[in-house]
């Protein structure tokens, strides 16, 4: 029985560092080529033959017309603030009605989400585009940039629905117990909702800001051809084309070491209310 | 019997003896005296005779605005919308200067938007006409009774009391039908257009060509329809197949990692955890620079000597390769994820439950299919369907990985990896058939309709919101 138990856990430990492994190579092989001081693209080895901090360095300095990583680094994070706080705004908004609220048009709500979420979002996206265009915002890049934070945040409303499955397990009687006490709902949301939902607030935040760091199609609809305002994914996308790659391909690298850094430093942070956020996590 | 209540801030059960929740349209109008009913055409004069100034105002102020569009611009969009436009833009000679200068012409595409919009008002404002008569009724029937009747300080508080959801909904709302309803509508009336690169606006109009998009798509023989049916299908088993590889992989590794032997937890959660914190699209993007035919992958191959010196695996130009290879770097991308969320609903199931289970005498298994399976179910149904969704809608995953390709000649402008969506980019953006991408949008859609609304009213998430709350 001993014995086999000491099989069991033997072979669990071997398969789980052979997956380990595989999950940790590709981001291995992106460090890795980050630092390498050959340049071009695709080369015959794995290991490089020298390393160099250069490709960073020439990532924050190169600023010609076509690349400049620096201005699309502070665009995104701009974009990102704005839409960050409109989106968790709407979202835990309507969470918190669909959870804890019962209203007539409750019902019709969700399912007209439900619906709406069905359509591919790209199609509307070019009426979108109609639009924001109709209404003038599309002459400047500046405005652009308003564009594709109204874009990010618009209908961040419906995308309520793993905000509500948290709410949905704080338990009834600890508002029914403001009640009772003469707390109105206005009092009941911000003095005992609120404070229960920060893992799930978190999450929210943390979802809608990282949506513009990886969000491609938007952001090359509105933005076009107008390299400048580009956001850092398009921008990445933009140095391994054809006419970049060999001149980029190791200052893409050291441009996705350095995006990630922030992230993933931002999500380990984050992770404990990650993981409440989605399953809930408040005992009654 | 009816309990009216002194305070007027906390009498909403007696409004609701009033107006039950449940009442119809028509059993108010039947039910409303003469100014209730001229209320419908008169907003909020009901509410203006009975002093509730400040609320009938703004009913007043609502459909004063709604006359002024309709009559400076409403009516005209109008009449567009269902022509879509009738001069075409021209060259005409100019004398004075000399040149040739363009006429302004119809924009068929303005034409629609505007009609779309006046047609989205109007709705509105016959559900503020109803709101106008509903508010004149209660008023009515509040007075008839001897109850208070509301000040305009009544109704603000009623914002943060009974009627929060209307503030808390305000702009949520708003965003959600500019952003989504009304460019939604567009696209789908885009569908029964002749709006392809042939009929581009501002230069030539389009016009309304009722079903002949969709019976396009269905004739058998068109070039169309050899393209849909087929990307159709991949759709399909790349959304079945992503999702159901990354929840159930996903969750035997959190079993894996969460068992009482396994050491050193927290070092293989960060393990997997490490590539969720990097961001997809420089996942997806070095994914497809280390599968590419001399990336590392294929040289590590040469290296051990698996493949001669200039052999490299077609892993994104060969059709099979390429969908094989996307799904096992969609797995790479996803089964953290699943790991993560099921390890959180694991630890959150409720240990009383497995005492009582246990004293009873239960086994394992009997504990796992009795209440893990189905708490997991419950939480992770909504989840499950939204990630179905997600993959059918995966534009990045395989715009980035492949593009679409490795193309095909028997397609319309498609790839054999191409998904509905990315097909949808391709025929609008590149294309430019805008009416056809639009009918490809409306099928991904009713695919979407089909498969997960009848799913998800079966799930208990839906039918009994409150299970476990």
């Amino acid at each position: 029985m001993k014995q086999r138990r000491l099989v069991s856990n033997t072979l669990c430990h071997v398969l789980l560092a052979v997956l380990g492994f595989i999950w940790v190579l590709p981001i291995f092989y992106v460090v890795l080529t980050a630092f390498r001081a050959e340049e071009g693209s695709y080369k015959s080895y794995i290991f490089p033959k020298g390393y160099t901090f250069d490709n960073f360095v020439n990532l924050f300095n190169t600023s010609n017309s076509m690349i400049d990583f620096k201005r699309w680094f502070l665009n995104t994070l701009i974009i990102a603030i704005f839409s960050t706080l409109i989106a968790a705004f709407f979202t835990v908004c309507v969470a918190y009605c669909m959870s804890r609220l019962r209203f007539r048009l409750r019902k019709p709500f969700m399912n007209l989400a439900m619906i709406l979420g069905m359509f591919p979002g790209f199609m509307s996206m070019i009426a979108v585009y109609y639009i924001l265009k109709g209404l003038g915002f599309l002459e400047t890049g500046a405005l652009k940039q308003v564009a594709l934070v109204l874009v990010y945040s618009g209908g961040a409303g419906l995308g309520f629905y793993i905000a509500k499955g948290f709410l949905d397990t704080i338990p009834k009687a600890i508002d029914e117990a403001a009640y009772i006490d003469g707390a109105t709902k206005w009092q009941t949301l911000i003095h005992i909702t609120l404070p229960l939902s920060k893992p799930i607030i978190t999450y929210t935040l943390l979802t809608a800001f990282m949506a513009p760091w990886v969000d491609y199609i938007f952001a090359k609809v509105i933005m076009g051809s107008d390299t400048q305002y580009y956001t850092i994914a398009i921008g990445l996308w933009t140095m391994l084309q054809r006419e970049h790659i060999e001149t980029y391909y190791t200052q893409f690298y050291a441009g996705c070491v350095m995006i990630s850094i922030p992230i993933a430093i931002l999500f380990i942070l984050t992770q404990k209310y990650y993981v409440e956020g989605v399953s809930g996590a408040v005992k009654g | 019997m009816e309990t009216i209540s002194k305070n007027p801030r906390t009498d909403a059960p007696a409004l609701r003896a009033v107006l039950p929740n449940t009442a119809r349209p028509l059993q108010v109008i039947r039910e409303s005296d003469a100014i209730s009913k001229l209320s419908l055409l008169i907003f909020g004069l009901g509410n203006l005779i009975n002093r509730q100034i400040g609320r009938g105002l703004l009913l007043l102020a609502i459909e004063i605005g709604y006359i002024a569009y309709m009559v400076t611009f409403g009516i005209g969009a109008m009449g567009d919308f269902f022509t879509l436009g009738t001069v075409l833009q021209e060259e005409v000679w100019d004398e004075a200067l000399g040149i040739f200068v363009y006429t302004k012409g119809d924009n068929s595409m303005l034409c629609m938007l505007y009609g779309v919009i006046t047609i989205v008002l109007t709705a509105i404002v016959i559900a503020v006409a109803y709101m106008s008569l509903k508010s004149a009724y209660c008023t009515q029937k509040r007075k008839e009774r001897g109850m208070h009747i509301p000040t305009l300080r009544d109704d603000l508080h009623s914002l943060l009391e009974e009627n929060i959801h209307g503030l808390l909904m305000a702009f949520p709302s708003f965003g959600i039908l500019a952003f989504t309803i009304i460019p939604l509508i567009f696209m789908i009336l885009i569908a029964f257009t002749s709006y392809d690169r042939d009929h581009q606006p501002p230069g030539n109009l389009f016009e309304w060509v009722g079903l002949a998009n969709f019976a396009q798509l269905f004739s058998s023989g068109s070039r169309l329809a050899a393209t849909f049916w087929p990307v159709l299908g991949w759709t399909l088993i790349w959304a079945v197949c992503a999702t159901f590889s990354n929840f159930i992989l996903g969750m035997l590794l959190a079993l894996l990692i969460n068992r009482k032997g396994t050491r050193i937890k927290g070092f293989w959660r960060f393990v997997f955890v490490l590539s969720i914190a990097v961001p997809q699209f420089v996942t997806l993007l070095s994914m497809s620079t280390i599968f590419n035919a001399n990336g590392p992958v294929n040289v590590m191959l040469r290296a051990i000597g698996l493949l001669g010196a200039t052999e490299s695996i077609p892993f994104f130009t060969d059709a099979t390769y390429a969908k094989i290879t996307i799904i096992g770097i969609n797995m790479w991308i996803g089964i953290p994820y699943t790991m993560l969320s099921t390890t959180g609903i694991l630890q959150n199931i409720p240990v009383e439950l497995y005492e009582a289970a246990r004293i009873d005498g239960a086994k394992p298994p009997t504990i796992f299919r009795k209440i893990t399976l189905p708490y997991m179910m419950f939480v992770m149904t909504p989840t499950l369907i939204t990630a179905f969704t997600g993959n059918i809608n995966n534009f990045n995953v395989i715009y980035l990985l492949t593009g679409g390709g490795p193309d095909s000649l028997d397609y319309y402008f498609a790839g054999k990896t191409d998904l509905l969506i990315t097909w949808l980019y391709r025929l609008t953006i590149t294309q430019k058939d805008y009416n056809l991408g639009s009918v490809i949008g409306i099928m991904t859609f009713l695919v979407l309709a089909v498969t997960s609304l009848l799913t998800y009213h079966r799930t208990g998430a839906y039918k009994d919101e409150g299970a476990f709350q």
